[in-house]
């Protein structure tokens, strides 16, 4: 694996919703430049609203950006491209009225695998996750962190050289979370797929990725980008070590000054309390 | 699918069970109630003909195959009216939806035209259509139509977009996206749509045959009510009731059956 290999490129990506000038204007991200490496874990962090997931989505072809853009092992990024990017939402956007198994190989239809690889590659993501018993159910009779699972199977199906999580997590306890994080490190290690996830845990962002990406506050830049320097897949042993007690530390001061300045203009704007 | 359903906890079963005793003995007890005024409180039989009398007419009409003319006549025009208004109802409600401009415009005007009693209209309709059958399918298509309609827009309206973003994310066609997606995230409304669309449809049917027609199950019980043939009417409006609820039961049972619970 050469590790110079650029994945994904991002130029000087800005973006606001609503018309300057008007009430509703909000500028979430500000010229935002980065080379994320083939096979690389980058996690996005930073207070809510910084853009972290506007960035994502500009990445993933969903949302396009005001200016500047982004490109996908070369190709310039213009509308959902599903050969090189999976995508896993927050809230894991698996569809009620199937089952599992058919979620995942309804992906590979969208996608346009040939009908006959289905199967077999449904079955292999799912035993990829841990959720082979589970194939027939429906994601409403799974608990949260299965439906992650699942959801997590249906973009490994996809076999692109990309995936992009969106605070995969956000919704699971932190027990479940840490077991995920874990499960997913081993996983992630053996694909070599570039991977970007926004995440609001400072400990997932250190466990997880090689290299983390502190945005500011609205409107959001990338302050620091702080190397995770720990081979994968990493052991629960890590957790614990100074290495990573150091790492956890220097993003909580990053981010705090920055979360404080949320919250002060959001309790400014309110008139406080 | 029905092997999908949860399996219902144990104390749901005896709860269903209850459920359906008290449901049972609340029929029984007005059918007592029932006997007990017109065979010991006396009450005349032009108002209330007695049980056992209403039954044994029952039986004739069903021995004597007397019903079926008037049985088809009205089974045919709810199914004219209800192949109509669920054609419109869910073309028109799939257009509309496809834009948020004409839901804005649409959706409060097909609601407000659904609060007007349609049946109103019934003269009219006779006058355009006739007496017969015809304006009795026009005005079942007419009143059942909207509540297919609105239910249809709300159906594909309130898809959660999420799922859409998924699918167009995965490279899903818009005619994969609509088969895969929209439709089946659609289909619990559009079904409850289609059941009400149905009882109203049947309702107003039956309410029309009675007003203003020359056949049908309506006209029916108003001729053996006009010649005080109280037995043989109250024998029809028993042999009505079954057929509705059993309809009725049909529907419900289908529409279960294909919206799953998320």
């Amino acid at each position: 694996m050469q590790k110079q290999d650029i994945s994904v490129q991002i130029q000087n990506v800005s973006h606001s919703f609503g018309v300057e000038g008007h009430a509703k204007h909000v500028r979430a991200l500000l010229d935002t430049t980065m080379d994320i490496h083939r096979g690389e874990l980058l996690a996005l962090i930073g207070p809510s609203g910084c853009g972290k997931s506007t960035l994502l989505n500009v990445i993933g072809g969903i949302l396009s950006p005001t200016t500047g853009g982004a490109s996908v092992n070369g190709k310039p990024v213009n509308g959902p491209m599903p050969h090189d990017i999976a995508y896993v939402f927050q809230e894991n956007a698996l569809f009620p009225w199937n089952t599992i198994i058919e979620n995942i190989r309804l992906g590979m239809l969208f996608q346009g695998v040939p009908k006959a690889d289905h199967e077999g590659r449904a079955r292999a993501a799912l035993k990829a996750v841990g959720l082979s018993e589970f194939a027939d159910h429906y994601p409403g009779q799974l608990s949260g962190g299965m439906r992650q699972r699942a959801a997590l199977a249906r973009a490994l199906s996809l076999d692109t050289p990309v995936v992009l999580m969106d605070e995969p997590f956000g919704a699971l306890d932190e027990q479940t979370r840490m077991v995920l994080g874990e499960d997913l490190s081993e996983l992630l290690s053996r694909t070599g797929k570039t991977i970007i996830f926004v995440t609001h845990s400072l400990g997932e962002a250190v466990f997880l990725a090689d290299r983390i990406a502190v945005f500011t506050a609205r409107p959001g830049r990338i302050k620091e980008v702080i190397p995770v320097d720990e081979p994968h897949p990493r052991k629960a042993s890590f957790m614990t070590s100074d290495k990573f007690n150091g790492l956890r530390n220097r993003l909580f001061e990053l981010l705090h000054d920055e979360i404080r300045k949320t919250v002060n203009l959001r309790s400014g704007s309110t008139g406080g309390f | 699918m029905a092997g999908d359903v949860r399996p219902a906890p144990p104390g749901d079963r005896s709860e269903a069970r209850i459920t359906r005793l008290v449901q049972i003995s609340f029929i029984a007890a007005l059918g007592a109630l029932w006997w007990l005024a017109t065979n010991v409180w006396g009450m005349s039989p032009i108002l209330l003909p007695k049980p056992q009398n209403a039954f044994s007419e029952l039986l004739d009409i069903l021995g004597s195959g007397e019903f079926w003319p008037d049985l088809l006549l009205t089974l045919g025009e709810l199914a004219g009216a209800f192949a109509i208004s669920m054609t419109l109802g869910v073309t028109i409600g799939f257009l509309v939806s496809q834009s948020p401009t004409y839901v804005r415009v649409f959706e409060p005007l097909l609601a407000g035209v659904y609060a007007v009693p349609i049946i109103l209209f019934l003269p009219l309709y006779v006058l355009f259509f006739g007496l017969g059958a015809s304006s009795k399918i026009a005005l079942g298509a007419t009143i059942s139509f909207f509540p297919i309609v609105l239910n249809t827009i709300a159906g594909f309206t309130s898809i959660d977009k999420l799922y859409v973003t998924a699918a167009k994310s995965m490279g899903a066609s818009p005619t994969i996206l609509l088969r895969h997606v929209l439709i089946p995230g659609a289909l619990p409304i559009i079904l409850s749509g289609l059941r009400m669309g149905f009882t109203v449809a049947l309702l107003s049917i039956i309410g029309s045959e009675t007003i203003a027609s020359l056949a049908g199950l309506g006209h029916r019980i108003v001729n053996l009510a006009e010649s005080l043939e109280i037995g043989r009417m109250f024998a029809y409006i028993v042999f009505v009731v079954v057929i509705a609820a059993s309809l009725n039961a049909v529907v419900s049972r289908l529409e279960a059956r294909r919206s799953l619970d998320p």
